[in-house]
């Protein structure tokens, strides 16, 4: 499928051979980022106890929860650690949809993102009383990623170095720059946006790649849609 | 590719496993690697053989090796009577009843302090596995060296009185390492997830063809025709052995199977020998019940046997992570297991494999799997991806080394 053909976008909205070999002012510098997770100390066992939990914990555990989850979930219903947990350990799937609805492309701060989803929790208690204090099938370990990154590979001028980087990226050094960078940059944009269209100056290319749907896809198949957008068109 | 040659192959190196992870992630632990040049590593476990923890070892090393962080594998040496109270701390840390003698305690100090005596800790990282070499800690001093305890086994419900005499142990290390959330004990020190891991090149778990897979059947008598019930597991009751074969027993009155129960002993498990006992006993009489005493190197008959299954079978009461299971899935297979350990995080229920509760569910989900041969090959098709995703032997390597700069850091 040709992305670039469809009516709302602009036929010179592709990348030709010649932008692609545009040089860029600053190079793009890939990283490769590893995980280490830590385990918190406190399980909790009810959803009462996982509202109070949800305000006082760690930002690295909420990050770790909601953006970090979405590297390693494929199977399970929801990407959320957290509705993953309300659904399968407290058989609450209203409670698990509403936490699994709340959108990260929208949130550049891990503490609106805490509020939102102890609001959503609280609520849900008002509601339904009954739940708040119910023994969850198994306990909720609140977990932090611990990040180590090391610059990778050769830098980046070009969007076509940018393509051959990114095929060689590791799944988790993909998910630093493609879904982590959201919140490192306080921006909602990922690092290949940022630099597309701070270092390059094309808007249109960083916004489209910005489009991608990161929640339904696989890291590869994130990779590939990443890869059919910055390689040229050449028959339009 | 022919895969059926039985003689030892030569051990693989990191670039083998590009085409399964794929390229980048060999780079990527190529560059963490650099990053910890000049350092070294001491491994320290309880057997060279038998067991999750040997496997995993004889497999880290040498890569740890090939990306230059030298590391140095040492078992610990102990008399009849430390390997019998140890096992008793295995059991009680898996929440069976502690009967001991007044004197373990100091049976387990006095060969901690044998070794500790005899072994010299000259590494910058020192990773003990395992309650039995524990007290090894007390050569900690002051320098630079970090020290981690990697705990394999499943601590939700561990008897007061063991725990309380090892905890005070393991609060002296750096970080401590669990394969689960639910095994951790709140300890004051870092606790970090670590799963096992599986080396999808080794003979337990390389491909094999059809062929060598329906000999290894026939030379242990199993008929390839009929559907083939597996559990692989050392015979140890808290693999239940006993149940797998009650389950069978509720299957075969209605599918004309078969059940393999195959394993061997590790030369840290006094019980072994009683508990094949027990389930020779309790199979007696009945032809299509295979026992199968395997010697630790039959990694190859394993391969087969799990390859030839129609359905894997992990029944066990208590388990630390259950690579059984991982390497089940690898090959595809769909599996029927208890909801314990690790077990969950391998198993999926209905997306990756099937978990259990009770020797009627294992019954139940077998003849379900049975009778639903393609929704099985999804689970197995599904399972090979999990593992594929996070219970590989890279997946090991690229956690010791990310933990060792983060130690490096200060954590």
């Amino acid at each position: 499928m040709n992305y670039f053909m469809r009516e709302d976008k602009p036929i010179s909205g592709t990348v030709t051979a010649a932008l692609e070999a545009k040089r860029a002012e600053q190079p793009f510098q890939f990283m490769a980022a590893s995980y280490l997770i830590r385990i918190g100390a406190e399980p909790v066992q009810t959803l009462a106890d996982f509202a109070k939990s949800l305000r006082n914990c760690p930002q690295a555990s909420i990050f770790y929860h909601t953006f970090q989850s979405l590297e390693a979930h494929h199977y399970t219903s929801f990407s959320s650690d957290f509705a993953q947990w309300a659904l399968t350990a407290c058989n609450e799937a209203a409670l698990a949809e509403q936490l699994a609805i709340v959108d990260l492309r929208d949130i550049v701060s891990l503490e609106d993102l805490r509020g939102i989803l102890a609001d959503i929790v609280l609520n849900y208690l008002k509601e339904h009383p009954q739940a708040a204090d119910r023994r969850a099938f198994e306990s909720f370990y609140f977990c932090e990623a611990r990040e180590v990154t090391v610059p990778s590979g050769l830098p980046a001028w070009t969007l076509a170095e940018l393509a051959e980087g990114i095929r060689h990226l590791g799944h988790q050094s993909l998910h630093y720059h493609f879904i982590n960078s959201r919140l490192r940059l306080q921006l909602k944009t990922n690092d290949f946006s940022f630099w597309i269209e701070h270092s390059l100056n094309h808007s249109w290319l960083a916004a489209r790649l910005n489009r991608i749907d990161f929640y339904n896809d696989t890291l590869d198949d994130l990779r590939q849609d990443l890869l059919a957008i910055l390689e040229p068109q050449e028959t339009l | 590719m022919s895969t059926t040659e039985v003689a030892k192959p030569v051990l693989p190196v990191l670039q083998d496993y590009a085409p399964i992870v794929g390229e980048p992630e060999i780079l990527e632990l190529r560059e963490l690697a650099c990053r910890l040049a000049g350092r070294h590593v001491k491994m320290v476990n309880s057997t060279a053989v038998g067991g999750g923890v040997a496997e995993i070892l004889n497999r880290l090393v040498p890569l740890m090796e090939e990306v230059k962080v030298p590391t140095h594998w040492e078992v610990i040496t102990g008399g009849e009577k430390f390997f019998h109270v140890t096992k008793a701390f295995h059991n009680a840390l898996h929440g069976a009843p502690y009967d001991a003698a007044p004197d373990w305690f100091e049976t387990f100090l006095a060969t901690n302090e044998e070794n500790r005596r005899r072994m010299h800790f000259d590494e910058d990282f020192i990773v003990i596995h395992d309650p039995q070499p524990v007290a090894l800690i007390a050569e900690r001093n002051s320098g630079p060296q970090r020290w981690v305890w990697r705990c394999h086994i499943d601590l939700s419900n561990p008897s007061p009185q063991v725990w309380g005499f090892l905890k005070p142990w393991v609060e002296r290390y750096d970080a401590s390492l669990f394969s689960s959330p639910q095994f951790t004990r709140g300890l004051r020190i870092p606790q970090y997830l670590f799963y096992p891991t599986i080396d999808p090149l080794a003979d337990k778990n390389r491909d094999l063809d059809d062929e060598f897979v329906r000999s290894v059947l026939q030379r242990f008598q199993v008929d390839p025709a009929r559907p083939i019930l597996t559990q692989i597991s050392r015979f140890d009751r808290l693999k239940d052995p006993l149940g797998v074969i009650r389950a069978y027993r509720l299957v075969k009155k209605y599918e004309d199977c078969q059940l393999v129960l195959a394993g061997g002993s590790a030369t840290d498990d006094p019980e072994g020998a009683a508990v094949l006992a027990e389930v020779e006993a309790a199979a007696a009489g009945d032809p299509d019940i295979h026992i199968l005493n395997l010697p630790p190197w039959s990694h190859v008959e394993i391969n087969a046997l799990q390859r030839g299954s129609t359905i894997v079978i992990q029944k066990s009461l208590k388990e630390g992570f259950g690579l059984t299971v991982s390497e089940a899935l690898w090959k595809k297979k769909p599996i029927v297991a208890s909801a314990v350990g690790g077990i969950p995080s391998q198993v999926i229920h209905k997306l990756t494999g099937m978990l259990v509760h009770s020797v009627e569910g294992t019954a139940y989900q077998i003849r379900f799997l049975l009778a639903n041969p393609a929704f099985a090959k999804v689970l197995g098709e599904n399972g090979h991806q999990h593992v594929k995703g996070h219970f590989l032997v890279t997946h090991n390597l690229k956690r010791y080394l990310v933990l060792f700069l983060i130690l490096l850091q200060g954590d």
